[in-house]
């Protein structure tokens, strides 16, 4: 039914508007957003959103008097720190399940899956307990911790799909060379699979950065990250739709442009499991 | 065995535990992680939900049994936030499944624009969902909200309608956020499973005379079928275990018409700081979609079987 080219009208009738709809329906809402907050604040209500007379004005304001600047920056400390976790400790345990066999194998395999399932709210009480106690409330690291409930299962589901897509020979004709396991690791594994680790790290930095029940539990006065900090203009500035979409905009920005950088291989490392299985 | 050992040299042993040990010492670091961050809050979550805990009243842990769960099966806000968290699950999977679907099934045709749809389609998919939640509030909103007046120009309502406000519909305009966040998520995953059926299929089945309805009946649908089931569960687990659109849309209001679960939970130790109820809602809410994932899994086994 697929593939074969059909006749350019009916090809437009059939494919190319209903792809047009369900575009207009997935951007229509970010793009009305976005023209939200380059209209004027006061024009907005009387005149609606509109590009003709686009303004700055929201932006610089988000910046100047609501402080947005010190927000993005817990967001990159925070985010940052769970990549760094969140690779560290998952690029030997995936090469350990790429590699070997060994007794519990399947088990411990299936526990990073079950992770996964979890829900956050079961988390997040004793997390917050937890941090009470230890003295970590409204810190970065308190953050970092608790985001790393969700990338360390995540990515080392994400790089042994990676790490298998490497042939064994090539390590294995590296320590007949005479490197060890670790120097085959770090040699040629490594190497071979870094766009894998990037793109992994990318994902984690996203989820990171679009985290928001931790960062409320977790954080919120000293340390309050952009979607706390969004979230928190909704009740501060009732009306402020120009300004409220603005830090909407600013907010999703990183994470929307990483993730188009990346969605290629991304798709292609979360959906190999699934299709193959 | 030692003598095997003995004959292969004194190096062997040594080099055999060696690689025996080695992946577990790989293993170590993130399992000890996982244990003391993942496991350990979650047995502790079970057993506050044993006691009676306020965090307000910190020399308050008193041991209680299964009093919060017998409170809660006789909570009217319980029953009230399952009955959502059922309409909301049987509604926005299946929407999602049909319009990722049909998404797929789109974009997996030829024409010149295809690799830009394929980029742009996943966009709500990077979008963090306090955004989300922020650019729906503005949709709906009753005054300047374009949803109003979209359908009123349209003539497909008569006067601005508060969606989010109004208890009717509130959960219906939640129910259409999620469903748009989270179909490009199917529209990836089965486009994948798209194209890993074979051309030749198609092929030998249009030589036979096989309609397109038939070739999309007999190849294209079990062809994706293993793909369609496994974005099911996953999005199942997803869409269940995530509240914060819904918490920032409406809290949970108007009263309790958006309530579910998870949300319940959330707010019952976050406002009420009543931990020990709160962990009980949890819990309880995990068991409900464990039974539930499990049964899934075994029905789509004896399916695929």
């Amino acid at each position: 039914m697929a593939l074969h080219t059909r006749p350019l009208h009916k090809r437009i009738l059939l494919v190319e508007l209903p792809m047009l709809a369900i575009l207009i329906f997935t951007l229509g809402p970010y793009l009305w957003m976005f023209l939200t907050s380059v209209s004027d604040e006061a024009t907005l209500f009387t005149e609606g959103p509109s590009i003709w007379n686009a303004t700055l004005e929201n932006y610089s304001r988000l910046f100047r008097t609501v402080g947005f600047g010190s927000n993005l920056l817990d967001s990159f400390i925070v985010a940052l720190g769970t990549v760094a976790v969140g690779l560290s400790l998952s690029v030997t345990a995936a090469y350990a399940f790429s590699r070997f066999n060994f007794r519990g194998k399947r088990i411990l395999m299936l526990q990073f899956l079950l992770i996964n399932m979890f829900p956050l709210v079961l988390l997040i009480l004793p997390l917050f307990v937890l941090m009470r106690v230890l003295g970590l409330l409204d810190t970065h690291l308190a953050l970092i911790i608790a985001n790393s409930t969700i990338a360390i299962p995540f990515s080392i589901w994400m790089m042994v799909s990676y790490m298998n897509g490497i042939p064994r020979s090539l390590d294995e004709a590296a320590m007949t060379d005479g490197c060890t396991r670790l120097q085959a690791l770090r040699r040629v594994v490594l190497p071979l699979c870094m766009p894998g680790i990037i793109a992994t790290g990318i994902y984690i930095f996203i989820t990171a950065w679009n985290e928001y029940l931790y960062a409320l539990t977790l954080g919120g006065r000293n340390v309050r990250t952009i979607t706390v900090a969004v979230q928190t203009l909704i009740g501060e500035y009732e009306v402020q739709w120009g300004l409220l979409t603005a830090g909407g905009i600013v907010g999703a920005m990183p994470a929307t442009v990483l993730f188009l950088l990346v969605q290629r291989r991304l798709i292609s490392g979360l959906t190999q499991g699934a299709v193959k299985g | 065995m030692s003598d095997l050992t003995v004959l292969a040299g004194p190096s062997r042993p040594r080099r055999n535990l060696a690689r025996e040990i080695m992946p577990y010492a790989m293993l170590t670091p993130a399992v000890l992680v996982t244990l003391a961050i993942v496991f350990l809050p979650m047995v502790q979550t079970a057993w506050m939900s044993l006691h009676e805990y306020v965090l307000f009243r910190p020399n308050d842990f008193v041991w209680v049994g299964l009093e919060n769960f017998k409170a809660a099966l006789q909570d009217e806000v319980f029953w009230i936030s399952l009955r959502h968290t059922i309409i909301w699950m049987a509604t926005t999977i299946p929407a999602q499944l049909l319009l990722g679907l049909i998404t797929a099934l789109l974009l997996n045709q030829d024409f010149p624009w295809r690799p830009v749809a394929r980029a742009l389609i996943i966009i709500p998919w990077a979008l963090p969902s306090v955004v989300i939640a922020l650019m729906w509030v503005w949709i709906y909103d009753s005054n300047y909200g374009v949803a109003n007046e979209f359908l009123l120009r349209l003539g497909l309502i008569q006067r601005a309608v508060p969606w989010l406000a109004d208890p009717d519909t509130a959960l219906a305009a939640i129910i259409l956020t999620l469903t748009w966040q989270g179909f490009p998520f199917f529209a990836v995953m089965i486009l994948a499973g798209l194209q890993s059926i074979p051309r030749s299929y198609y092929e030998a089945a249009s030589i036979d005379g096989a309609s397109a309805w038939r070739q999309f009946w007999h190849i294209t649908l079990p062809g994706i079928s293993g793909v369609m089931m496994t974005a099911v569960l996953l999005r199942m687990i997803w869409v269940a275990n995530s509240f914060d659109v819904i918490f920032v849309m409406t809290g949970g209001g108007p009263g309790y018409a958006t309530y579910t679960l998870p949300l319940y939970a959330f707010v019952k130790a976050r406002t009420n700081l009543d931990f020990g109820y709160g962990s009980a809602l949890a819990v309880l809410f995990t068991m409900l979609l464990m039974v539930v994932v499990l049964f899934y899994l075994r029905r789509t086994r004896k399916a695929m079987d």
